[in-house]
């Protein structure tokens, strides 16, 4: 058990910080997952069609949906595999501010006509 | 005075949920920093005020991409007809026929339509964290690093988008649908 975990309020030990992670770490990856679905969508007239599930709101709306999908599956699977477990919060954090940064500049389009 | 319905959706989207939201942000950094105040008398009701806060917050964020997505961005990118000369009732196509206006679509609105997305993500994952782990947050600086730097991120995602709404409904008003008569006039 870490060191943050283990300090304890009263006599209620403090919950596993598995759960924490899960939902911080997918968080990132959800965020990349926008941000690389629209860079495909961008560069590939197919994708954009094919991600094009509403029409009238076009590829946006694949693009959103899709990455609102990995984003919980994801989510789910770290849940699953890390709930009850007490993980470096500091290096996930860091995994996912990096991923929400990259997220950030990939949709904006100057950058994301780069990659 | 009068208002379309197109105009009407604009506001209630941009003015109401987009707005709210950006305050929000500001009074949510108040309430986690309250969390991190070590010394403070903690009660129950206290450590669930910052988790309530927060899903607020994601459901206002919600509120806004959805309605953004769904009800607004297809009257602003709706085609014109050929032949049509008075591009006004289409947003998108009225800013790329002119090279001054241009890069307020090609860099603002693609920017924004996307970014957008990231604050629910943000902002959801903030509020399950913070209800979660209501009791635990005071003694945790990582947790609460990884609120601060999502909601902080949010705050940055929602103010692009905000700012490019705003800017774009200067040059390209998303308008028409029904009128509105608020006030008769003499």
């Amino acid at each position: 058990m870490s060191s943050e975990t283990a300090i304890s309020q009263g006599n209620i030990p403090a919950l596993p910080n598995g759960s924490a992670a899960a939902a911080i770490l997918s968080a990132g990856i959800g965020s990349l997952a926008l941000a690389l679905f629209t860079i495909v969508a961008d560069q590939s007239a197919t994708a954009k069609n094919l991600l094009s599930i509403y029409k009238p709101t076009g590829a946006l709306s694949g693009v959103s949906t899709l990455a609102i999908l990995v984003w919980f599956v994801v989510w789910a699977a770290l849940e699953w595999r890390w709930r009850g477990r007490d993980l470096s919060l500091k290096r996930i954090n860091i995994i996912a501010f990096t991923l929400l940064l990259l997220s950030l500049l990939a949709t904006f389009p100057p950058l994301g006509d780069l990659l | 005075m009068e208002i379309t319905t197109r105009s009407l959706w604009t506001l209630v989207h941009g003015m109401g949920f987009g707005a709210l939201y950006l305050l929000a942000c500001s009074g949510s950094i108040v309430l986690l920093s309250l969390r991190s105040t070590t010394n403070a008398h903690s009660t129950p009701g206290g450590d669930r005020v910052l988790g309530i806060y927060l899903t607020v917050m994601a459901a206002l964020a919600w509120l806004t991409v959805l309605s953004g997505t769904y009800i607004i961005y297809p009257w602003y990118r709706a085609a014109p007809p050929t032949g049509v000369a008075n591009l006004a009732a289409f947003p998108r196509s009225l800013l790329l026929s002119k090279p001054a206006t241009r890069q307020w679509h090609l860099i603002g609105m693609e920017w924004k339509e996307h970014v957008a997305w990231l604050v629910p993500i943000a902002i959801t994952m903030a509020a399950f964290i913070a209800i979660k782990y209501a009791r635990d947050l005071k003694h945790s600086p990582a947790l609460r690093s990884a609120l601060y730097g999502f909601v902080g991120t949010s705050l940055f995602a929602a103010g692009v988008a905000g700012f490019f709404g705003a800017m774009l409904d200067k040059n390209a008003p998303v308008d028409g649908g029904q009128t509105i008569r608020l006030v008769q006039g003499e």
